[in-house]
């Protein structure tokens, strides 16, 4: 159906005519021929034809109106399918598209390798968790709840073993918040790398998590908290991933030891059964498969502490343990490798968030950056979450760059890319929150560009 | 919601500790001291000061075996291969290990950073092998092992001599010959805390100026044309319904791909036994459609038509020079696992 849609564009491509309203002439006078001749059931399959050949687009004929409306379909006629078709359901099979994906050519394994969220086809601020972007060092397991422990020791009055059973005895919480890989945007350092912004921004997901606070974990177990101002999370699974946590805050009651997400449990490839929340900062400190926490007295420097995640400066020195993630902002609709159906009124909407806190305002620019309006903030804003925002745009077809520019509220400004690269060089790969542009072409197709 | 530390560390209070009891006595029958030998088991972990780190010792002679038969398949003989990950070796010189800044880390001309051009600490090194090394088998190597692949990998890059025996007595010493060990720095504002001392205010100050701001909107980067296609079809990965459609971006190669598709569905052949190639970390290796450190399973298809006794014997067996230097360990698979791979190999490796 895609094709077709495709084909009915105009070679020339100035103006983009949604297929509504088109039948081939053809067509047209072959359906009024017959129906002078009073051939009712062939002009109901001429339409019907129609109606298929534009991708459920509504094929008028001149006089009667949309024989969406006029020819009943199928489902106003018939008898639907029983409950529990399926136990666990899935999205309309129209949603195909719809998919996290990898970038090709970024990684030469899979299990060591990363899949993006497609935020251009997104609502709202959750992010449903069979979408979730996806990073494995050592490949994903199905780990059965009932093996799996989780241990606290190091600067401890008495190492404690958990099971499941018991952290989901505790009292929980259950909190919004986004989680974005520290090397999201990474590949856009230099120059213009991928089409769309699931390449570009699609390493950030939103959920409700539901978990203890770890705070809660540590007291039980009688850390010693003036000493131990450093806690170790580590992973159960090959890669046994480490990162270093720092604990202040942990006591202050944010960071979680989670099980649940989005109302159910954590899925397989995002740490089930048990996976830190660490809010604000980058995703590999968000450990899967989490099976121990260590308090200390001084930073692990574990491999992605000291190999990966540390950002390289021109003088040639790497920052360590960079952690958070800095206030930023994308557009989504219209974004990069999407096309617009004709001109008139467009939402342009996307998302924001800041690694420090609630989202203060987001402006939106259509001119690449000369003109900026605010854009409308849509509730609930809640601190280190996704924000949606919105704005109202006509397209007049002529081109058009489209950026966004979220400030948070520490009153940090998200910066242009050329702000960002004159502190930190073209090389740092991670914590790359520059605004992001994209030109509109009078075709209709959206190109991401970096403009100077 | 509560953005301040202490606002929230006040709302923790209240919710977590709400009455005077301690949290160990706030939930009763949670949790169990955990025994010497389960802590032994898992706190593996070792820090900058080499806490954590066990006693042993290992020879570079004997880390070059353990090498060549456990690391070289994915990293290279040297360390230096770009197969399967990015080179471990390499970029570093004497004068680094003198004044322990990489120099080649401030060109912005020099290609790619190699492990030991970042490496500051050498207890990360030790750890990361021992935890996750090799790859598809990891926390398989002894100690005695561990010291010895860290000292050919030091050994490769001339930080120690041919004839040095690495041990957790001089692993100190040896540290303070890292190229890299003065090249990271704390002073940033990414920390959410005061424990690394770090910066109080961001590298980039930006401000929010909103009409008629001094930037000049030419466009200095967007893909070249002929990459159009290089993430597929853009028209299929948008929704189908909604106030945009994603741009048509098919060109041959992804014509092509879809006709191969095709044609593999259509001789009926044997389905891609996944689940085993998953298992036993056939993927690790080989990808169905282009080489990684093995053949492609479509290249070993062409080359061994209809052979699958001889492919199941092979892939038990091992080999090298077949397919090129790297060679293909033995592997611990069951017969009857090698013989449905084998067949599907044999029969074309239909994806």
């Amino acid at each position: 159906m895609r094709t077709e849609r495709v084909t009915f564009l105009p070679p020339s491509g100035r103006l983009i005519k949604a297929p509504e309203h088109f039948i081939a002439p053809d067509g047209v006078r072959q359906v009024f021929a017959e129906a002078k001749q009073g051939r009712r059931d062939f002009l109901r399959g001429a339409f019907a034809a129609a109606a298929a050949g534009v991708a459920g687009g509504a094929a008028m004929a001149q006089t009667e109106g949309d024989p969406a409306i006029l020819q009943l379909p199928e489902h106003s006629r018939g008898l639907g399918r029983p409950v529990v078709s399926d136990g666990y359901g899935k999205p309309s099979q129209h949603e195909r598209n719809v998919q996290r994906r990898q970038s090709p050519g970024l990684t030469q394994t899979a299990q060591a390798s990363v899949s993006f969220a497609p935020l251009q086809s997104l609502f709202g601020i959750v992010t449903p968790s069979g979408l979730h972007f996806e990073r494995h060092h050592q490949g994903w397991w199905d780990i059965d709840p009932s093996k799996h422990r989780f241990m606290v020791n190091g600067l401890v009055k008495t190492p404690k073993v958990f099971t499941m059973d018991e952290v989901m005895r505790l009292p929980s919480v259950s909190r919004f918040h986004f989680i974005e890989c520290g090397a999201n945007t990474g590949m856009e350092w230099g120059n213009v790398a991928v089409p769309t912004c699931q390449y570009t921004h699609g390493m950030l997901s939103c959920s409700e998590f539901t978990g203890v606070p770890l705070i809660t974990l540590l007291q039980m177990a009688g850390a010693d908290l003036k000493k131990g101002r450093f806690l170790l999370a580590e992973g159960a699974d090959g890669s046994s991933m480490t990162r270093t946590i720092p604990m202040s805050l942990i006591e202050s009651g944010e960071v979680l030891v989670a099980y649940g997400q989005n109302g159910e449990m954590l899925r397989p490839e995002n740490g089930y059964p048990l996976r830190l929340v660490v809010p604000g900062v980058q995703g590999v400190s968000w450990v899967k498969y989490l099976r121990r926490v260590e308090v200390g007295d001084q930073p692990w420097a574990t491999k992605d502490e000291t190999i990966h995640y540390v950002d390289l400066l021109p003088d040639g020195q790497h920052r360590q343990y960079t952690s958070i993630q800095e206030c930023k902002s994308v557009v989504t609709t219209p974004s990069g490798g999407q096309v617009l159906l004709d001109r008139g009124f467009y939402s342009i909407t996307g998302l924001a968030w800041s690694g420090r806190g609630k989202v203060k305002r987001v402006d939106v620019s259509v001119d690449g950056g000369r003109n900026w309006r605010n854009a409308r903030l849509q509730e609930p804003v809640m601190s280190k979450c996704l924000t949606r925002f919105n704005l109202d745009w006509v397209w007049d077809g002529k081109p058009a760059i489209i950026q966004s520019r979220a400030t948070d509220d520490t009153g940090y400004v998200q910066p242009a890319g050329r702000q960002l690269r004159g502190v930190r060089g073209t090389r740092s790969i991670y914590h790359n929150n520059a605004i992001q542009s994209w030109l509109v072409q009078e075709s209709g197709e959206v190109k991401n560009v970096h403009i100077a | 919601m509560c953005t301040s530390p202490r606002a929230l560390a006040v709302a923790a209070l209240l919710l977590f500790a709400g009455f005077a009891a301690p949290a160990q006595e706030r939930f009763p029958g949670i949790g169990r001291a955990a025994t010497p030998a389960e802590v032994k088991a898992w706190d593996i972990d070792v820090r900058p000061d080499f806490q954590g780190l066990p006693a042993g010792s290992g020879s570079v002679a004997r880390g070059q075996d353990v090498w060549e038969a456990k690391c070289a398949s994915c990293h290279g003989v040297f360390g230096e291969s770009n197969e399967v990950f990015n080179p471990l070796v390499g970029g570093t010189t004497d004068e680094d290990i003198r004044s322990g800044r990489v120099a080649n880390l401030r060109r912005s001309d020099f290609p790619g950073r190699t492990t030991l051009m970042k490496l500051s600490t050498l207890s990360t090194l030790w750890d990361y092998i021992n935890r996750a090394m090799p790859w598809n088998q990891p926390k398989s190597l002894s100690v005695e092992e561990v010291y010895a692949v860290t000292a050919y990998m030091l050994n490769l890059a001339r930080i120690v001599p041919d004839d040095f025996v690495l041990s957790e007595r001089n692993i100190a010493q040896v540290q303070q010959r890292l190229p890299n060990r003065n090249g990271v720095t704390t002073a940033h504002a990414l920390w959410p805390g005061q424990e690394l001392g770090g910066k109080a205010r961001p590298d980039v100050a930006a401000t929010a100026c909103m009409a008629n701001c001094p930037v000049e909107t030419k466009v200095t980067s967007m893909l070249p044309d002929f990459a159009r296609n290089a993430h597929g079809n853009l028209a299929e990965q948008n929704r189908l319904v909604g106030p945009q459609r994603g741009a048509n971006t098919a060109g041959t190669g992804a014509k092509l791909a879809a006709q191969s598709v095709q044609g593999a569905a259509a001789t009926g052949a044997v389905t891609m036994p996944a689940d085993l190639l998953q298992k036993n970390s056939c993927t690790a290796c080989h990808a169905a459609d282009r080489k990684l450190v093995g053949p492609s399973w479509t290249d070993v298809a062409k080359k061994h038509p209809g052979r699958g006794d001889y492919l199941a014997g092979k892939i038990r067996a091992g080999g090298s020079g077949a397919w090129g230097d790297v060679p293909m360990p033995p592997q611990a698979i069951s017969a009857e696992e090698a013989v449905r791979i084998a067949e599907w190999l044999a029969s074309g490796a239909a994806p």
